[in-house]
């Protein structure tokens, strides 16, 4: 097994309001692990963006903050960290790509420019040397022509392009994890192909651990090790990319996987009830329990937390072991 | 033979360039070039394509809110590509549209009731009892409680306001509804809604449906043919079960190879042809096959041969660059 990377224990992620607070992530906990691709998988509101922010220390401010739990890695507690320390590992250790390279990229400096600052903001190194390093890390994603790239500015380049280059910025440093927030989302299908294929290229060739932040289960299915699936701040299950899509345990899960159009359908399968606003969510209860169609009293009077369903496959519902049973039944009814 | 709701020949739109700045010297170039196709009656035709590729602006054509260059768009077998004044209001009554951001394309000043009822105002439908009860009907129909009547757009969920905009599409009885890209914006488990709702009331009411979406299997759920645009051109045209099975030209092949599979050990184990590139700009498409550029299978002669469409197998429209000739070749060699 490989050895632990990065792993959160217990975090607790807040967005505070004049006179409340919002949870945007609570008490999740995860790992990663050398080398491995870890997806967190979720919809909109789910908390899966604000998990990834609360690891570089990146909430919105003033309004977010870290409430509680720790993230651990290479054995620092990045949570215990001032913000001089915490640059240490931002954009060195830990790197990060967002879904839009247009507004990541700054219009009125050139490419060069920019891949030399977030090298030279991490090491000592002269122009020239980090010049040659840019050139190189334009090579190292494909980008033909690159001396002459690097004299060229954001809005010359297409969005495949661009992203290819946030790619090169983002593993300059030659950080141990990328943290990938939805980074293929604005791209077209073609091109999102390209992407993933760089992606898992510079993967295998650098050991790199990454954690990618999606909605999109085919792009899960395609590059992932193991998956989280959030749903309002909350890890309802996670499990190796296999075992998540072949048994699904959730019932929000197996609803997520059957909403997924599939040619042949006459009918799609879908989730009742619309996405938890997560301000006025009870947390004493289900999350999940008003969309649930196996919901039960115990549902709405305890919080389920994540128990093991199989070897590294967790689950945060009372009664996945019941539903089991229930769709098997159905089954051979019919 | 019946007359398709809409057929469209040789459709060719415009968009007038500004003289200055980076497209100098070029004064206009055409987003959709020579499209032809038809929809049936009670027909959901699909229409799939990347950015840029012309799939919006068609749609977009036929509602009328841009009016095409040249070629004809015939409603019912009338002529409507130059229609004005008091012809144009009936043909908005008769075609409307779904947008893809139901936050931008509904007034948030207006109250559910006064969003769904006004097309019937503006095309003078009924008496103010039966806009009233017409309104009630279609809310009842795409799922939404009575007492939203009174709701402002900012108290729905995304998947909500789009239920509100397909009860205002659908609520002067359209013949025809173009849904750009209706579902784009929603979640997955929204989505799946949504896709339903669109595909009961398209069999319950028999209207017919233009689908534009970048997304295939969205396409595949809902439509019954499928037609594929690259750069203003329309390179195949097929039924659904076949496109999906078979496709013929190079480009409908990477694309759906480019989808990703949601099933880890189909989606890793499968070949997938993995384009070089991206779509060029559609100001300046390349000479002849315009995806010769990116094309794994091109030759010399794509680049100067005349791009027309034609029909190799019976319902099978595909344009005709030499890739495809050599793939309907050996088609025919198999059977």
């Amino acid at each position: 097994m490989n050895t632990t990377l990065l792993e959160i224990n217990d975090l607790q992620s807040e967005i505070f309001n004049k006179n409340s607070s919002t949870t945007v992530v609570n008490n999740v906990s995860l790992t990663v692990g050398q080398g491995e691709t870890v997806a967190i998988v979720g919809e909109s509101g789910s908390g899966k963006s604000m998990t990834a922010l609360s690891i570089l220390g990146l909430l919105p401010r003033p309004n977010g903050a870290i409430t509680s739990g720790q993230i651990v890695f290479d054995a620092q507690n990045l949570t215990e960290l001032g913000e001089q320390d915490l640059n240490r590992f931002r954009g060195s250790e830990i790197s990060m790509i967002f879904q839009d390279p247009m507004t990541s990229l700054n219009p009125v400096f050139t490419i060069g420019n920019q891949l030399i600052e977030a090298l030279r903001s991490h090491e000592k190194i002269s122009k020239k040397e980090a010049w040659l390093r840019a050139v190189e890390a334009l090579r190292d994603v494909h980008i033909s022509d690159a001396e002459s790239r690097m004299k060229q500015y954001p809005h010359e380049l297409s969005g495949g392009m661009r992203q290819r280059i946030m790619i090169a910025m983002a593993l300059i440093t030659r950080p141990r994890l990328l943290i990938a927030d939805e980074p293929t989302t604005a791209l077209d299908v073609t091109v999102q192909a390209q992407i993933l294929d760089l992606v898992k290229e510079l993967r295998d060739k650098r050991n790199l651990a990454i954690v990618l932040v999606t909605h999109d289960l085919g792009v899960v299915a395609d590059i992932a090790d193991r998956v989280y699936v959030f749903y309002a701040g909350n890890v309802v299950e996670s499990a190796s990319v296999h075992d998540l899509f072949a048994k699904p345990q959730h019932p929000y899960t197996q609803g997520l996987l059957r909403s997924v159009p599939r040619g042949t359908d006459n009918r799609l399968q879908s989730i009742r009830g619309m996405v938890p606003d997560l301000t006025s969510i009870d947390r004493t209860r289900c999350a999940f329990a008003d969309r649930c169609d196996f919901v039960q009293q115990h549902c709405l009077d305890t919080e389920p937390v994540l128990e093991a369903a199989d070897i590294e496959h967790n689950v945060a519902c009372h009664f996945y072991n019941n539903l089991k049973k229930r769709e098997s039944n159905a089954d051979t009814s019919a | 033979m019946q007359t398709p709701v809409l057929e469209v020949e040789d459709l060719t739109v415009r968009y007038k360039l500004n003289s200055s700045g980076f497209a100098k010297g070029k004064k206009h170039f055409d987003a959709v070039r020579n499209v032809s196709f038809s929809i049936d009656n009670g027909e959901c035709v699909g229409l799939v394509g990347e950015s840029g590729c012309g799939k919006s602006t068609l749609g977009r054509s036929i509602v009328r809110l841009l009016e095409p260059h040249s070629g004809s768009i015939r409603l019912h077998g009338r002529e409507i590509a130059h229609a004005k004044g008091k012809e144009l209001l009936d043909v908005r009554r008769d075609v409307q549209m779904i947008f893809q951001d139901p936050y931008a394309s509904i007034n948030p000043r207006l109250t559910v009731e006064d969003t769904v009822v006004e097309p019937l105002i503006v095309h003078k439908i009924g008496t103010s009892k039966e806009k009233k009860a017409r309104v009630r009907e279609v809310l009842d129909l795409v799922g939404l409680p009575t007492a939203s009547l009174v709701k402002y757009p900012h108290e729905f969920s995304g998947g909500q306001r789009q239920r509100i905009g397909i009860a205002r599409a659908i609520v002067s009885n359209p013949s025809l509804l173009i849904c750009d890209e209706p579902v784009s914006a929603l979640d997955v488990s929204i989505q799946s809604q949504v896709l339903n709702l669109l595909k009961d009331i398209q069999e319950e009411t028999q209207t017919s449906l233009l689908f534009i979406s970048h997304d295939l299997s969205v396409v595949e759920f809902i439509s019954r043919r499928v037609c594929v645009m690259y750069l203003g051109e329309m390179i195949e045209k097929a039924p659904k079960d076949e496109l999906f099975s078979e496709p013929i030209h190079p480009y409908t092949q990477a694309l759906l190879s480019a989808v990703p599979i949601s099933d880890p050990e189909k989606q890793r184990s499968r070949e997938r042809i993995i384009l070089r590139g991206e779509i060029p700009s559609p100001i300046t498409p390349p000479s002849g096959c315009a995806f010769r550029t990116r094309c794994p299978s091109a030759v010399q002669a794509s680049a100067s041969v005349q791009i027309e469409n034609f029909e190799p197998i019976p319902g099978r429209v595909v344009s005709n660059c030499p890739c495809v000739l050599d793939k309907v070749a050996a088609m025919n060699r198999e059977g």
